[in-house]
């Protein structure tokens, strides 16, 4: 009996890549800290949620607070005291865009959040339970998925109206119509997961639904969900500013670059700063989101380790 | 190792069909696959039943029945006389501390996010009263060493180990509830073949030390043969001849038992001389659309045109020991034929 003993000396076991043994989600972790594109993306975003929680850290820098504008300073060009100019009202534009970051941020991670957690649940049991559940909430979903998002968040604000507008209708405008998308990942997800062998070998041995959608599904069907909502972060933040550039979204006296950027459009040959910085902004938050979603698929993607 | 007693699992009359249907909203049923039709057999304690068939004739899914995973169209299972219900909890959860399975594959059948401790020691978080919370880890650290692994390794993930161990894994999964049968879906099929009579030792072992009774799946009659007491031949979802290991494999009395045994390899030489080689013709046909009568009448050489009016019962038959579904049965020695 003793040769069923001898198999001590694996054939083809991955020699670790850490001292401890490495479950998949530290061996994504591990990945990740080596790409430079996350990085990037991370050191971006990191500036960026500083910049919006704590914005004086950054427009102390000069002396001009968004809101005190002086209207005969109104259009300048770059100067020691304006930094990035001044816009139509003469307030200081560096000062806005940095306290501009604050709704972008939010928009993004709330508009995520709410999508994530309603499309992943959601997704989650219809995936798992199949037949009416299944074809009750797909039903549902496909009717949302088939609005163009922006158009339909456009529809949604202007029935809302301006003086209803504010960051949480924008919110719940983006919202709405973007859960399917992850209740559409999730359900697929899940459904793969579900049909592996370890779950038929977790009932087997009598485990209930919490425990197989617990333990055994969703963590095997999150990663494209993750990767989704990282990647729908900087939809989101650009969704909000077209819809504030539109004027149906933020309202003035909130600071938003979508507004900023319609305030400047009039004026684009006067003084270009005002336009050109906060759409800068934008673009920049929107790309570290993208790369932060691509980094993220890359360490997540290699699942079958 | 002897098997003795009543049989502690008894399977009657077992059906399975899986209805075919057309359209997306009306789902129309236009037919079934008779994935598994009519399946009777007893297996005693401590004893190892053999199944074995060609691909897609019904034994991953007699499997699935057995485990109560998949709900049958018609037909029993009782455990130590115990009718088996899906629909009560109970009664189904005491069932599945009784019975429990190896599957094929071990790279998919062990979760790749959990411990091999978790995953060893998650039938005790199931049945909470298998074993206190203190002892679990102990149990699962006693578990490894049964099946041959490190129990340092229980912080371990699947990915860390070999097939072969991964299997040792799903061994020890299957033990913890210290069931009286254990379903072995092809457990070896994905190994190579150096490590294949490893695992088979080891269910051997665990077998004379734990008082195991055996299902055994395979698809070639090879494998079966060492480690089994009786052996069921089955195809297109029925069994067409079962008997003791010796009576399969010396006297052989259906022609598709003939054919497989006529392509096994044999170990000595001198058999490989003796040995007829029966080549069967075609494909076996679709399990949606199986022929009238006998089912293997389509690839049979000894066909007659009874063989498609008149399903032949799985019965003894004149001139043999061991039950046989051919009307025209008939003892042929094939491994030792001169
Ligand atoms: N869930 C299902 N729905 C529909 N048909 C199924 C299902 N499961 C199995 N079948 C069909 O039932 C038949 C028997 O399948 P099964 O997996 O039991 O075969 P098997 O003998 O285990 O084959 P293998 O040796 O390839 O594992 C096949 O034709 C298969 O396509
Ligand atoms: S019953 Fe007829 S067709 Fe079927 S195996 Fe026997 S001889 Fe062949
Ligand atoms: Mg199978």
């Amino acid at each position: 009996m003793s040769d069923t003993l001898t198999e001590q000396k694996p054939k083809s076991v991955k020699p670790p890549k850490q001292k401890k043994p490495a479950s998949l989600w530290s061996d994504a972790w591990y990945d990740l800290r080596r790409s430079k594109v996350f990085i990037i993306a991370a050191v971006m975003i990191a500036v960026l949620v500083v910049m919006s929680i704590i914005p004086g850290l950054f427009s102390s820098v000069n002396a001009f607070d968004p809101t005190t504008c002086d209207l005969t300073k109104a259009r300048q060009g770059v100067s020691a005291a304006h930094i990035f100019g001044t816009d139509n009202q003469g307030c200081d534009t560096y000062s806005r865009v940095i306290y501009g970051a604050r709704i972008s941020i939010m928009v993004g991670v709330f508009s995520t959040l709410v999508t994530t957690l309603i499309g992943g649940l959601l997704g989650l049991l219809a995936g798992f339970y199949g037949r009416w559940t299944d074809t009750i909430l797909s039903r549902v979903a496909e009717i949302f998925f088939a609005i163009p998002s922006t158009l339909g968040a456009l529809l949604i604000l202007a029935l809302v109206g301006r003086e209803n507008a504010g960051i949480w209708t924008v919110v719940v405008a983006l919202s709405v119509l973007a859960w399917p998308m992850v209740l559409r990942i999730m359900r697929a997800a899940v459904m793969s997961a579900k049909s592996q062998d370890y779950v038929l070998a977790a009932r087997a041995l009598g485990a209930g639904p919490g425990r197989l959608m617990g333990r055994h599904i969703l963590p095997n069907a999150l990663a494209p969900v993750i990767v989704v909502a990282t990647m729908n972060m900087g939809v989101f933040i650009a969704a909000e500013a077209a819809l504030s550039f539109l004027g149906v979204g933020i309202q003035s006296p909130d600071i938003s670059w979508g507004l900023m950027i319609a305030d400047a459009r009039n004026r684009f040959l006067q003084a270009p700063e005002a336009l050109l910085f906060p759409a800068l902004f934008l673009s920049l938050t929107v790309l570290a989101f993208v790369m932060l979603g691509d980094a993220v698929r890359d360490a997540l993607d290699p699942k079958l380790r | 190792m002897a098997p003795q007693g009543d049989p502690i699992l008894e399977v009657r009359d077992l059906v399975k069909h899986f209805p075919l249907t057309q359209g997306i909203v009306m789902k129309r049923q236009i037919g079934a696959i008779k994935a598994v039709d009519g399946v009777s057999f007893d297996l005693r304690r401590g004893e190892t039943l053999g199944v074995v068939g060609e691909s897609g004739c019904g034994k991953s899914t007699l499997a699935k029945l057995l485990m109560a995973l998949e709900k049958p169209t018609s037909g029993s299972v009782k455990v130590n006389g115990e009718l088996v219900d899906v629909h009560k909890g109970s009664n189904l959860k005491r069932f599945r501390r009784n019975i429990q399975m190896v599957m094929q594959d071990p790279y998919t059948s062990l979760n790749p996010r959990m411990t091999v401790g978790d995953i060893i020691g998650e039938p005790y978080e199931i049945h909470t009263d298998v074993a206190p919370k203190g002892d679990r880890r102990k149990k699962v650290q006693d578990l490894l060493e049964v099946v041959g692994l490190n129990p340092d390794h229980i912080n371990r993930y699947p990915h860390q180990f070999s097939g072969g161990q991964r299997q040792r894994i799903g061994i020890a999964r299957g033990l913890a509830l210290q069931p009286e049968i254990i379903i072995c879906d092809e457990p070896v099929s994905a190994l190579d073949v150096s490590i294949q009579a490893q695992v088979i030792n080891l269910l051997e072992r665990l077998q004379t030390e734990f008082g195991l009774a055996y299902i055994f799946i395979a698809h070639d009659l090879s494998v079966v043969r060492h480690i089994s007491d009786r052996v069921a031949v089955m195809y297109l979802g029925k069994i067409v001849e079962i008997g003791k290991d010796t009576e399969i494999y010396d006297k052989p009395s259906h022609p598709y038992t003939q054919a497989l045994l006529s392509a096994v390899p044999v170990p000595d030489p001198e058999g490989r001389e003796s040995r007829e080689r029966i080549i069967l013709q075609g494909d076996p046909p679709s399990p949606a659309n199986p022929p009238s009568g006998c089912r293997f009448r389509t690839r049979c050489w000894k066909a007659q045109e009874i063989c498609a009016v008149e399903e032949p019962l799985l019965q003894i038959r004149p001139g043999t020991d061991h039950e046989s579904a051919c009307h025209f049965a008939e003892v042929h020695d094939v491994v030792h034929a001169s």
